[in-house]
């Protein structure tokens, strides 16, 4: 693949904190790229150096193979889309589009053809003499967008541009970002701390944490085989089941241990060999708990609450000593204290071990 | 639930679309009595001295010498404001207050405009260009606004000397901008910080650089500040006595220091009436100032403190 935006250890502290350390990124012609990560990971601060508005304190950045570390922002074919819009107040939504090429001194024609492209791509054309005060959120941020449309860019670069909008909102324009993408093709960044966001948008997914990306992988890889218990407790709601436990041998097959109940390690791919006496943790995400299933290995089970919620039915079971979170269908409904079967799927199953949190 | 409450308290005859509830409070309560009260009183407090002064200034001298201060005038005469303006006396010069008003709009436009321009340009770039050495040059410039002026009065003597102004307006506008130079930016970084910082960052990928975000991006953000700048630049400067006496020759002098050589001179009659019309006459530009401006002084203020 083509890089787009490749950046070689990257360092950036701040007096004597550390944001980022030696950290290397590549990034695709094309590809939809989402940093993330909580508050204060540093996946802002590695945006604001893409973007050229950080000086790096060691590194190095190339955007189209071409070396961008020390060039201003407006020279290194970025766009930006802020959380909070960041629109000129003081000028009209068609004065905000065209500032920036206002100051690239672009001719007048060329400025009125961009910004009638732009206003027709995110259906904004009415609201060109208006002012952002007169626009509502969503609006506001489609403006924003139109600003790094117009500007032609290589790279596109999102600082948690859905956060300030309510719930509604926040869906549509998450929609039409990803339209956006696929019809433009263009390379974009991403970073946010919604789960939902990352999971729906991401060609890749780089999770971030304490200035370290924890895993880089596409969103099925990284929902399915977390690298670690950081990835798979961050990602998924409810959060994975995490069982402390260790490995045991059984008529020469390795099993999982917990609070003196087994549980057969069939079907999960270990990349390395299970050693009995190995101190581990199993990490089970609650869609793939079977309850009451036939033929499978089962463990009893009692159910503490039940939160429904329409489509699905989340239950707490209290199980040897753990509360796990288990999801069925909105139509199986079960009364708290009712008893039940539940088994695992292994092959959907993640073992981490419990000194280095790593994925076996 | 709520609608049985509702039901006890309402008068049974009231139909339910009327309001109910406790009765508004009256207007000529023992509280309101004590509030407004105290107000008049302080509002006379500080409007009585006024009102002797205007009523004096109105007054010809033997009416004055009947000594019923709080009188009004029985005969309103504006002989006083046309002395005080045009013929008061000064040492050597009998031309009035009319040359100091002219001496102090040369020194308080000028040293308002340049210290504002020069103040803001440095708070904008305090606030959002952080320079090496930006957190040392910004201590040292608040520091300056705690030493007292009379310590510097002397040494900047004789810098005005050396540099030949001395005694010149020039060299009073200079003093004047750099005295206000620190509260200054201190007024205009704290207002650009508190702008969202990424406007700032959305015109730097759009490619503005220090002046144009400073002229097309700030400015049209910041009237509020500079008003506030404004009045307190021209309140401050146009107030000036200090500075006035000690940097400037006697032609020069700006109008509070002619208002006190007019008032405090001991030779021939204490002319009452003229020494009030001069001093409300000195004292107007301030209050128009004020009261042209107060709402967005209050405004500007305000939107200081707040984070936007």
């Amino acid at each position: 693949m083509q890089k787009s935006v490749s950046i070689k250890d990257l360092s950036l502290s701040f007096g004597a904190v550390n944001v980022l350390e030696n950290l290397n990124l590549d990034i695709g012609d094309g590809e939809f790229l989402v940093l993330l990560g909580s508050s204060g990971c540093g996946k802002s601060t590695l945006l604001n150096c893409i973007a050229g508005l950080l000086e790096p304190t060691g590194g190095q950045i190339f955007i189209k193979n071409k070396n961008v570390t020390w060039e201003e922002p407006k020279d290194r074919g970025i766009g930006m889309v802020f959380q909070s819009y960041a629109l000129y107040p003081q000028m009209t939504v068609e004065k905000n589009l065209s500032f920036g090429l206002q100051v690239a001194k672009m001719p007048r024609p060329e400025i009125d053809k961009r910004i009638a492209r732009a206003a027709e791509i995110l259906q904004i054309g009415p609201l060109l003499k208006r002012k952002p005060s007169e626009l509502s959120g969503g609006q506001r941020q489609r403006v924003a967008i139109g600003r790094a449309l117009v500007r032609d860019v290589d790279v596109f670069l999102f600082d948690e541009p859905l956060s300030n909008l309510d719930a509604k909102l926040r869906s549509e324009l998450r929609v039409e970002i990803k339209r956006l993408h696929q019809s433009l093709r263009n390379t974009m960044i991403y970073v946010t701390h919604d789960q939902i966001e990352a999971l729906t948008l991401a060609d890749r997914i780089a999770i971030m944490k304490s200035g370290v990306i924890q895993q880089l992988a596409d969103p099925n890889t990284i929902y399915n085989a977390p690298r670690n218990m950081f990835v798979a407790g961050f990602i998924g709601s409810p959060s994975m089941n995490f069982l402390r436990g260790e490995i045991a041998g059984r008529d020469g097959h390795p099993v999982f241990v917990t609070n003196g109940v087994e549980f057969a390690l069939d079907g999960y791919g270990a990349s390395e060999a299970l050693q009995p006496g190995r101190k581990v943790v199993l990490g089970v995400r609650p869609e793939h708990v079977a309850v009451n299933a036939e033929g499978a290995e089962t463990h009893q089970a009692t159910v503490d609450i039940e939160e429904p919620m329409g489509a699905d039915n989340l239950l707490w079971l209290k199980h040897a000593g753990h509360t796990l979170s288990v999801r069925v269908g909105g139509a199986r409904r079960f009364a708290p204290g009712t008893a039940v079967k539940l088994s695992f799927d292994m092959g959907l199953a993640s073992l981490f071990d419990a000194g280095t949190e790593e994925r076996i | 639930m709520s609608d049985s409450v509702a039901l006890k308290s309402a008068p049974a005859a009231a139909s339910k679309a009327e309001p109910w509830g406790a009765k508004p409070r009256r207007a000529l309560s023992g509280r309101n009595i004590m509030l407004y009260g105290t107000l008049i009183v302080a509002a006379l407090y500080y409007l009585l001295p006024l009102y002797v002064m205007i009523v004096t200034s109105l007054k010809g001298m033997p009416e004055i010498r009947l000594g019923n201060i709080f009188s009004p005038p029985l005969e309103i005469t504006f002989e006083p404001w046309a002395k005080a303006w045009a013929s008061a006396c000064t040492g050597l010069n009998c031309d009035g207050l009319s040359r100091g008003f002219w001496n102090s709009v040369r020194i308080t436009v000028p040293s308002t405009l340049i210290s504002i321009l020069v103040a803001s340009v440095n708070g904008y770039a305090l606030a959002n260009w952080k320079f090496r050495g930006a957190d040392i040059f910004f201590t040292i410039l608040i520091v300056g606004a705690f030493i007292p002026y009379q310590v510097m009065i002397y040494p900047i003597v004789i810098v005005l000397r050396e540099m030949g102004i001395y005694g010149t307006l020039t060299g009073l506008v200079i003093v004047h901008t750099i005295f206000g130079m620190p509260i200054l930016t201190l007024l205009f970084r704290n207002y650009f910080s508190a702008l969202p910082e990424e406007l700032f960052k959305a015109a730097r990928i759009d490619g503005a650089g220090f002046w144009q975000i400073y002229l097309r991006i700030m400015l049209p953000m910041s009237l509020p500040i500079f008003v506030v700048a404004m009045i307190l630049q021209i309140t401050g400067i146009w107030n000036d006595f200090l500075f006035g006496v000690v940097f400037t020759r006697p032609e020069v002098y700006p109008m509070t220091v002619q208002l006190n050589n007019i008032v405090n001179s001991v030779q021939g009659v204490k002319e009452y009436n003229v020494n009030m019309a001069a001093t409300l006459l000195t004292g107007a530009v301030p209050l128009i100032v004020y009261f042209v401006s107060g709402r967005l002084f209050v405004r500007g203020i305000a939107a200081g403190a707040v984070k936007g």
